[in-house]
């Protein structure tokens, strides 16, 4: 008799988390964070899916009909184009917006906060966030640079702060503010209901939350790559206070995970690659933190994925120290065998098939290295097959290999 | 030391500081004599360079200025040092940090240097000419910046396309330039066939015989360049300058 959804839905949960706590699922699940293919797979581009969120939903439903992934990321990863338009992102480029029709969102790089603002940034965040940042980062916003210093309410304080809500540039951008928040409402209610439909046919949310570690936080969108490693040699003391505050930030984009029927913060890894920065850089300014991080979001009830998307070879040795199965590292570049000895019993492993094979290779490349990865990594559990990284362009029977051979041949006996 | 430098130090924001410094920062002509103690600093110059003591290395440039050692010296120190910064980095033990920063001491040395400048120097003559461009559809810089910063230390004439570079405008620049090597650069999917499409431009421009082509990036393998119609990948930096060297016949 066939398995209905509810059915199908709690041994999906039951199999992505046994594989993410190092117990032995039923079979190797299937998950992965898609970007492009999905979209293209179901023949519109990615401007047309920004731009329509019932356009987006229906391609994600067709790629989830069409190879039915273990959990699902759904349209998330396609930001809804319209607010972006009207807020005038700065530090992003995107299909019709300076991007051609199907090409993928990319990150335009600057500083948009400067070396010598650290200190501003340290002593009151929020208040950095809005007087600087958020006037630097989106067009709509930029009268927010008289916003006033809420810490000085206090007492009579409010007599001189409050008018500064009442200039006519600050009244502009907080319209603004209320529009684009009406406009991300739409969004977020659309995918509301795609992650109730998707429930409703048995497939469970990917993702709990999204997040990024403490040294990301800070190079990605406030100090730029150029900016953050210049600070590891010029202000590492102001970088470590940064550091600790960004720690703090992981933590809480992360933690709202915690409760959902598949609890998994996605944390995702920028600058800790190798290539980026040494050892000593790394052990000093990178892992502490994230570690620290780590644990914070498993205190708070969460299993964390740590989305690798270089060469992450040499942080092996680091990746050991995290609080036993409730961490998922995936991996773009490994040496699989020696992480999988490394990590077996500590950590569970997703990833690397590589996104040139789906792209440029035959099917039967394909499933020869996905049997090499199960033959590997999958042995004993632990292991969540997927993409190397976010997949974009990729043969559609590359793919339908990479998931049919897994439900065949990742089946544990 | 050439725009591509600056252009990594100054962020990819495009401050550029034309020919005048490039010509200046490549100059090995004649040194002029000047005593021990103008030697001694310039060591110490080269020294704090490429140990990362950005105050110190500002001061004694300053200092030599201030003491009347020629400014080309002072430029020469900067190049010996970035020499010195290269190869810390092959050999792994300088990453993107050190080369930032150095690469923005010499920008700031050179800005004091400048209005001291009185001859025009002569330029050294490269080993051989690179273009180097990440290819359409994709605006990521920092991989290719580091190449072409390589390249440039290791003696390279480098002619940056910058990001999003169209197949015709490699088309056009090698034709122009008459470069030996062309390096893409590409960090999405889409880099694998816009890099092919660049590959069969070449080809129709009649230029694929004239150059040799290596790809680098994130997603980029050997079998990659095989698809691309790549002569070899270059898994890095250090992989790019090997590769270019090995074209130019060792040289």
């Amino acid at each position: 008799m066939a398995k209905s959804p509810e059915e199908m839905y709690q041994e999906r949960v039951k199999r992505v988390l046994d594989a993410a706590t190092g117990k032995v699922p039923d079979r190797v699940p299937i998950v992965g964070p898609y970007e492009l293919f999905p979209y293209n797979y179901a023949g519109v581009t990615i401007k047309e899916a920004m731009n329509d969120y019932d356009v987006a939903n229906r391609a994600c439903h067709k790629f989830l009909d069409d190879f039915q992934p273990d959990a699902d990321f759904g349209p998330v990863l396609a930001y809804p184009a319209k607010p972006m338009e009207f807020l005038g992102v700065k530090w992003f480029k995107w299909a019709g917006h300076g991007l051609g029709d199907n090409i993928m969102y990319q990150f335009q790089e600057g500083e948009y906060m400067k070396g010598e603002e650290y200190d501003e940034f340290i002593f009151d965040p929020s208040h950095f966030m809005a007087s600087k940042w958020l006037p630097r980062s989106f067009k709509a916003l930029e009268g927010f640079s008289g916003f006033p210093p809420m810490r000085m309410m206090m007492w009579f304080g409010w007599t001189g702060l409050l008018p500064m809500f009442a200039t006519p540039e600050m009244q502009q951008a907080l319209q603004n503010a209320i529009e684009a928040g009406k406009q991300l409402g739409e969004w977020f209610a659309s995918l509301g209901k795609y992650y109730g439909e998707i429930k409703q046919k048995g497939f469970p949310t990917a993702y709990g939350a999204l997040s990024w570690p403490p040294f990301d936080i800070i190079g990605d969108t406030l100090r730029g790559t150029r900016g953050i490693m210049g600070d590891m040699i010029r202000r590492p003391d102001k970088l470590h206070k940064a550091l600790e505050i960004a720690t703090q930030l992981c933590i809480d984009y992360g933690s709202a995970a915690a409760g959902a029927d598949l609890p998994l913060a996605w944390v995702w890894m920028h600058k800790g690659s190798e290539g980026f920065m040494s050892d000593e850089q790394y052990a000093t300014f990178y892992w502490p933190y994230l570690k620290r991080a780590i644990e914070g979001m498993v205190a708070n009830g969460c299993i964390v994925v740590i989305y690798c998307e270089g060469d992450d070879t040499s942080r092996l040795k680091y990746f050991v120290d995290v609080p036993k199965n409730k961490v998922v590292y995936h991996f773009a570049v490994m040496d699989m065998a020696k992480a999988k000895e490394m990590l077996h019993g500590i950590a569970a492993i997703s990833g690397n098939v590589p996104n040139r094979l789906l792209l440029t290779g035959t099917p039967d490349d394909v499933k020869a290295y996905c049997k090499w990865l199960i033959d590997t990594v999958g042995k004993d559990g632990g292991y969540i097959m997927d993409t190397s990284a976010l997949l974009d362009e990729a043969k559609p029977e590359n793919v339908r290999a990479m998931f049919d051979f897994t439900r065949e041949y990742g089946v544990y006996r | 030391m050439s725009d591509v430098a600056f252009t990594l130090l100054q962020g990819g924001l495009g401050v550029r500081n034309g020919a005048e410094m490039t010509a200046a920062v490549h100059y090995q002509g004649m040194r002029s004599d000047y005593d021990n103690g103008g030697s001694q600093m310039k060591q110490q110059l080269v020294d704090a360079i490429a140990n990362m003591k950005e105050q110190e290395a500002l001061q004694l440039a300053q200092q030599m200025l201030d003491a009347g050692v020629d400014p080309n010296e002072v430029l020469d120190a900067g190049r010996e040092a970035m020499s010195v910064v290269g190869t810390r980095y092959d050999h792994k033990e300088y990453f993107l940090p050190e080369l930032i920063v150095a690469g923005e001491m010499l920008k700031a040395i050179g800005e004091l240097v400048k209005p001291k400048l009185r001859s025009a120097a002569t330029e050294a003559a490269p080993i051989g000419k690179v273009v180097l461009g990440t290819v359409e559809g994709d605006i990521h810089d920092i991989g290719k910046d580091i190449v072409g910063f390589m390249l440039d230390v290791n003696n390279f004439q480098v002619i940056d396309l910058g990001v999003d570079v169209p197949a015709q405008r490699f088309v056009d620049a090698l034709r122009e330039s008459q470069a030996e090597v062309l390096g893409m650069s590409g960090f999405l999917t889409l880099a694998f066939d816009q890099m092919r499409v660049t590959v069969d431009a070449i080809k129709e421009a009649g230029l694929r015989d004239k150059v040799k082509i290596m790809i680098g990036g994130a997603p980029m393998d050997d079998e990659a360049a095989r698809y691309i119609g790549a002569d070899a990948f270059g898994a890095d930096a250090a992989a790019a300058v090997k590769l270019a060297k090995q074209w130019m016949g060792g040289k």
